[in-house]
């Protein structure tokens, strides 16, 4: 979550859903709280029984929007204009929270000559290269300091290798209190929003300007150091083209309105399933270790110069090396060692862009001759439904983990183009493994939630039949692997040999998932003992750690994920039910819940306070800050590493302790968030020339064809896809239940009553939707609660469909996600699945369902260019793989 | 006495008690039809549906908010009236009132008559198809017996379900109503929470909050019990009765 990440310095939530019920006002934007996350909604409907304002915006009245005491419809995809105008109207009515701005966050830090906005350059930010279609950051950097590494997002590779650390000089930036340097950042952030008037987010959003205005109101009287306002999100703002800078812009406006680290603050960051949260801590993305750690990259071509890349020259990642060598040591035990670089070159070195789309797209080229599919159905899930079936079509093999034969794992049998004769299964090479899978009553392990925290599940039954856990499977699996490489000699198998894999296993095969989450915890090897926090992490291989943001969760030697004491029976934080990282904080940056003396901003919203008798931070929570560190401490010019943590430094991941409101480094796309339009649009950008995000990643393939940028004719709606609260994602664990089946038993969409009436669209009749990738049928649902919207004098009428259904389960439809385009944000690669442009008639498709990848391809419409002419090179892909590079 | 207090105000219509309630008593599905009824394709209650959310979507706000348009939610369920029709109406006795107040229906002695069907003034009462039996919320009588909260109240994630002690209930409720109307909510208003205001049924053990009319919510806006028309309908017969004889005794006695 480099949104986050780069803003404050840690990828996930700033604070915990116990915490809404504190809040004096709840934005809820991006997201459906009510329908996706019901039961943490319990502490905003708390909050509003406390009397806080509760605001939604979307494009539809939704379940939670029924809650609110405001709903603010607006377009799909056009959030950020909405958010540039709050702050704006912050900056300009003097209403930020002027003592945190200036001490918390990097307001007043002036940035380089060099540097020129988007308002200046049409769209664009100093330092494209129109040639390699990118930024050189070089002119985003704070003036009179070099380069520097930012905290959230280090994955992100610079180019070249730096002589020494960056950020050792982060001392020596400049700095204007008063706020009116002509180049500090707060007055560059009031000249980049200056566009961003009530009237352009109402030619737009389609919002008017009295609710506009209003959420600004709610807001800003909500916010000062007795009032305290939260944000709620969740893929309705990541799912877009600008995805990241989306969650930039609400974290401008909580750094501004002085929201972050304080109760009833913060920015809930909602994730989309149990563990997503867990996913990334300890992850599955192609380009990150434990603990956000960047995977080792080609161009790195030794350690030092690995860790001189991935070090900052202050704050906790100063402390790099102990987290990585730490990593390495629970990885590979006794072999890591310092003559062996602790094994850092037994690590695959990354040469590119590995993430889903670019791989299924290398799929379909033939690239790839095997694939994992555990815990997910991309088939239905991801966007592109039919491209991904082409790719799966053209493995050798392919491996399902699931509870049921889910869509993907049935890709050769039930398909729409195999039901419609246009592919024979006799004709698919692909051999499909199919693995049933335990679910998580039947075996141990934990979740990490929305809200950073880990809870422990016991296994309740034992798995059905063939069932097993994902753990068991994994461990098997490199069971094996190890049994065929343990006679070999060669250099390049010595990983798989030299893995520490040697889990108690509570029965024949099953291993102990405890003592997995004890070497996640780490322990120091000199004294044997688990680790009680990250801070004991060594950099010279005598502690291990399998991710150091974890350790202290099996600190003592007790599973600390599986404390369950009862709220009533602790104070509100409840800190002995389970377990959060880092540390066991609730609420991250805590030490901001104090003014910069070390009091409490008021009685109201105290939370973490400098004990002036004891010499140390206390509160509710573990202070977020290192823990004897007095408020008035100062680091002299040219400290490095810890030292240079100043008292009044509450982000102590980032290289300068402050809030980022404007990011010098870590963004491909920016240092602040500029309004584009998604990559197919209804109308054409109002601010700038540059119509679409120029960083954003396209695969021009047959088929993957996209719509003209805006105006399509063909194409005149929006369409916006999402959830509802009866079936789970792509329908895995729901289309195959009864009780859930029955309560939303087909696809729909729903539509105004006068798009039904313009279209000739029948209440519960069928409907086809279009796009250029391919046709879906589903039925009608006319209701008010989705009405057209003026946007620059036109009507706009948005079309709503949720994406569950699929070709098999006990309740089964078409997938919305069909109607995608791979197109995606590129700085975390996601798909744009929230906005885009469609169609829709009447009645059913066809036998025979169109879809680009099978030869109904689109005529391709050249019409109004995305990106100013001769500013944006084309590529094909992404990336274009060199095998010789690899 | 024992009972539930549904806050309407605060359903977010997620049905977590259709299917815990589904799931503790292993209730079959309804079939999977999509009915155009808003969010809910569940339709009403049923023999084989004991709570049911229903939704009502308004184009008018609700009292306190800036949303020009408001969507109602509400989770139905047996209403263990304090004057059950059903009860009265059972001639095996299947149908009983338990020591917590409830009214339960003994499978094992229910013979499928179905009168009770007819007796019940809001229709919740309803015969399977497969056995003919007469089913309905038993208002989780084993979990009771446990000392266990019903599986709806105890799943609903807002505290629009709270199943309690009556009296207590009520005081609750009653409170909750000022809030609401201190909020601006003017239209919020109990159903059936005494017998004063509902004398048909003596008063619902399962009673609830609303912002709008009753039938908005498929509610009877006045249900009475048959059974009340009792001592009504057989003084009318009898009236009927003696006037007849009149007639035909005039008729004879006439020449």
């Amino acid at each position: 979550m480099p949104g986050l990440g780069i803003s404050f310095g840690r990828g996930g939530a700033t604070t915990f859903q116990q915490d809404l019920k504190n809040a004096d006002v709840i934005v809820i934007q991006g997201s459906n709280m009510a329908e996706c996350h019901p039961v943490g909604f319990q502490w905003v409907m708390e909050a509003k029984a406390r009397g806080a304002k509760i605001v939604h915006v979307d494009p539809r009245f939704t379940r939670t929007s029924a809650m609110a005491d405001l709903y603010v419809p607006l377009r799909a995809g056009t959030d950020i204009a909405f958010l540039g105008g709050i702050i704006r109207y912050i900056l300009e009515n003097d209403r930020a929270f002027k003592e945190y701005v200036v001490n918390y966050t990097n307001a007043p830090v002036i940035v380089s000559d060099d540097y020129a906005d988007p308002e200046d350059l049409e769209g664009f930010f100093s330092g494209w290269d129109a040639a390699s279609g990118e930024y050189d950051t070089e002119t985003w950097k704070y003036a009179d300091v070099g380069d520097m590494p930012a905290a959230g997002h280090k994955e992100v590779v610079p180019k070249g290798v730096p002589p020494k650390v960056r950020g050792l000089d982060i001392t020596h930036r400049k700095s204007d209190p008063s706020l009116q340097h002509p180049r500090c950042v707060y007055q560059i952030l009031r000249k980049h929003f200056a566009r961003y008037t009530p009237e352009a987010v109402a030619d737009i959003c389609g919002v008017s300007p009295e609710k506009f205005l209003k959420v600004c109101e709610w807001l800003c009287e909500n916010s000062g150091p007795d009032r305290t306002g939260a944000f709620c999100y969740a893929v309705g703002w990541t799912q877009h083209t600008v995805g990241v800078q989306y969650i930039r812009s609400a974290a401008i406006i909580q750094l501004l309105l002085g929201n972050i680290g304080r109760p009833g603050g913060g920015i809930m960051a909602l994730r989309g399933h149990a563990s997503i949260q867990g996913s990334t801590d300890i992850p599955t993305l192609f380009n990150l270790l434990p603990g956000y750690l960047p995977m080792p990259h080609a161009n790195h071509d030794n350690l030092s110069e690995y860790l001189r890349i991935n070090s900052a020259g202050a704050g906790f990642w100063s402390e790099y090396p102990a987290y990585f060598v730490s990593l390495m040591k629970s990885w590979f035990g006794e072999a890591a060692t310092e003559e062996t670089d602790w094994g850092f070159r037994w690590l695959p070195a990354i040469s590119g862009d590995h993430s889903h789309m670019t791989t299924v797209a290398d799929m379909a080229q033939g690239k790839l001759r095997g694939y994992f599919v555990i815990g997910e159905n991309p088939v239905v899930g991801s966007s592109n439904g039919a491209y991904h079936r082409e790719g799966l079509r053209k493995l050798e093999w392919l491996v399902v983990r699931d509870f049921a034969l889910t869509e993907t794992a049935e890709f050769w049998r039930t398909a729409p183009e195999i039901a419609s004769g246009e592919i024979r299964p006799e004709e698919i090479g692909t051999e499909v493994f199919f693995f049933p899978a335990a679910t998580h009553t039947e075996k141990d392990g934990s979740f990490t939630n929305t809200q950073r925290m880990l809870q422990w599940h016991h296994k309740a039954v034992e798995p059905p039949g063939d069932c097993r856990s994902d753990l068991q499977f994994t461990y098997e699996l490199g069971k094996r692997l190890r049994e065929l490489y343990a006679d070999s000699t060669i250099d390049r198998d010595r990983p798989i040999r030299a893995l520490t894999w040697d889990y108690p296993e509570l029965k024949p095969g099953e291993p102990d998932a405890e003592a997995v989450l004890a070497e996640i915890n780490g322990r120091d090897l000199v004294t044997g003992k688990p680790l009680q926090k990250y801070a004991q992490l060594k950099r010279d291989g005598s502690t291990a750690c399998g991710c150091w943001i974890y350790a202290g969760v099996y600190a003592n030697g007790v599973n600390q994920a599986a404390r369950r004491k009862p709220a009533r029976e602790q104070h509100w934080v409840a800190p002995d039910w389970g377990w959060a990282w880092p540390d066991n904080r609730r609420i991250l940056y805590n030490r901001a819940s104090a003014a910069p003396d070390g009091k409490p901003w008021s009685e109201r919203k105290r939370y973490v306070w400098w004990d002036e008798e004891a010499q140390k931070w206390t509160g509710y929570d573990n202070p977020d800050f290192i823990a004897d560190r007095p408020p008035a401490y100062r680091p002299i010019l040219g400290a490095a590493g810890l030292d240079a943590i100043s008292g009044v430094d509450p982000f102590i991941l980032q290289i300068d302790g402050k809030g980022w409101l404007y990011a010098p480094a870590g963004l491909l796309d920016g240092p602040l968030p500029t309004h584009y339009e998604p990559e197919e649009s209804v109308v054409e950008n109002l601010l700038y020339r540059q119509q679409c995000n120029p960083r954003r990643l396209e695969w021009h393939t047959s088929s993957n064809p996209y719509h003209r940028a805006f105006a399509d004719p063909r194409f005149s709606c929006v369409l916006t896809t999402y959830r509802v609260t009866e079936h789970h994602t792509a329908g895995g664990m729901s289309r195959w239940l009864s009780w859930l089946s029955e309560l939303m038993p087909e696809m729909f969409c729903e539509v105004s009553p006068e798009l039904a009436g313009k279209r000739g669209l029948v209440h519960g009749g069928w409907a086809t939707i279009s796009t250029a990738r391919g046709d879906i049928e589903c039925r009608v649902l006319v209701t008010r609660r989705l009405s057209p919207l003026r946007v620059r004098g036109r009507t706009v009428h948005q079309i709503g469909v949720p994406y569950h259904w699929g070709y098999t389960g006990r309740v089964r439809g078409d997938s919305s996600n069909d109607l995608l385009a791979f197109v995606a944000d590129p700085n975390v690669h996601i798909q744009e699945s929230k906005a885009l442009t469609a169609d829709i008639r009447p009645g059913r498709r066809g036998r025979v369902r169109r879809a680009a990848v099978h030869g109904f391809p689109a005529r391709p419409e050249l019409g109004p260019p995305r990106d100013i002419v001769g500013l944006r090179p084309f590529k094909q892909q992404p990336l274009q793989h060199d095998p010789a590079k690899e | 006495m024992k009972g539930f207090f549904t806050d309407t105000t605060l359903c977010i219509g997620c049905k977590a008690c259709e299917v815990a309630c589904k799931q503790w008593n292993q209730l079959p599905d309804d079939g999977f039809n999509f009915t155009g009824l808003s969010y809910d394709n569940t339709g009403h209650l049923g023999s084989s549906t004991w709570r049911h959310v229903s939704f009502v979507e308004r184009p008018v706000p609700l009292g306190g908010t800036l949303s020009s348009f408001s969507w109602l939610m509400m989770s139905d369920v047996c209403k263990h009236c304090a004057r059950a029709g059903c009860l009265e109406a059972c001639p095996t006795g299947a149908i009983v009132r338990t020591e917590f107040g409830s009214v339960y229906v003994q499978p094992d002695i229910c013979n499928g008559c179905g009168y009770c069907v007819s007796a019940c003034p809001f229709g919740v009462v309803d015969r399977r198809g497969d056995d003919g039996r007469a089913w309905k919320c038993t208002l989780c009588y084993d979990r009771l017996k446990a000392d266990l909260t019903p599986a709806c109240a105890k799943h609903c994630p807002t505290g629009s379900i709270q199943y309690g002690d009556l009296v207590e209930l009520r005081v609750k409720a009653r409170s909750r109503v000022e809030e609401l109307h201190a909020q601006g909510m003017g239209e919020a208003y109990l159903y059936g929470a005494d017998p004063e205001s509902q004398p048909g049924t003596g008063g619902l053990n399962a009673f609830f909050l609303l912002c709008d009319r009753p039938e908005k919510y498929n509610l009877p806006p006045d249900p009475v019990v048959p059974t009340k028309k009792v001592r009504r309908s057989w003084l009318s017969m009898g009236a009927a009765a003696v006037g007849l004889a009149a007639l035909t005794l005039a008729a004879v006695v006439t020449p």
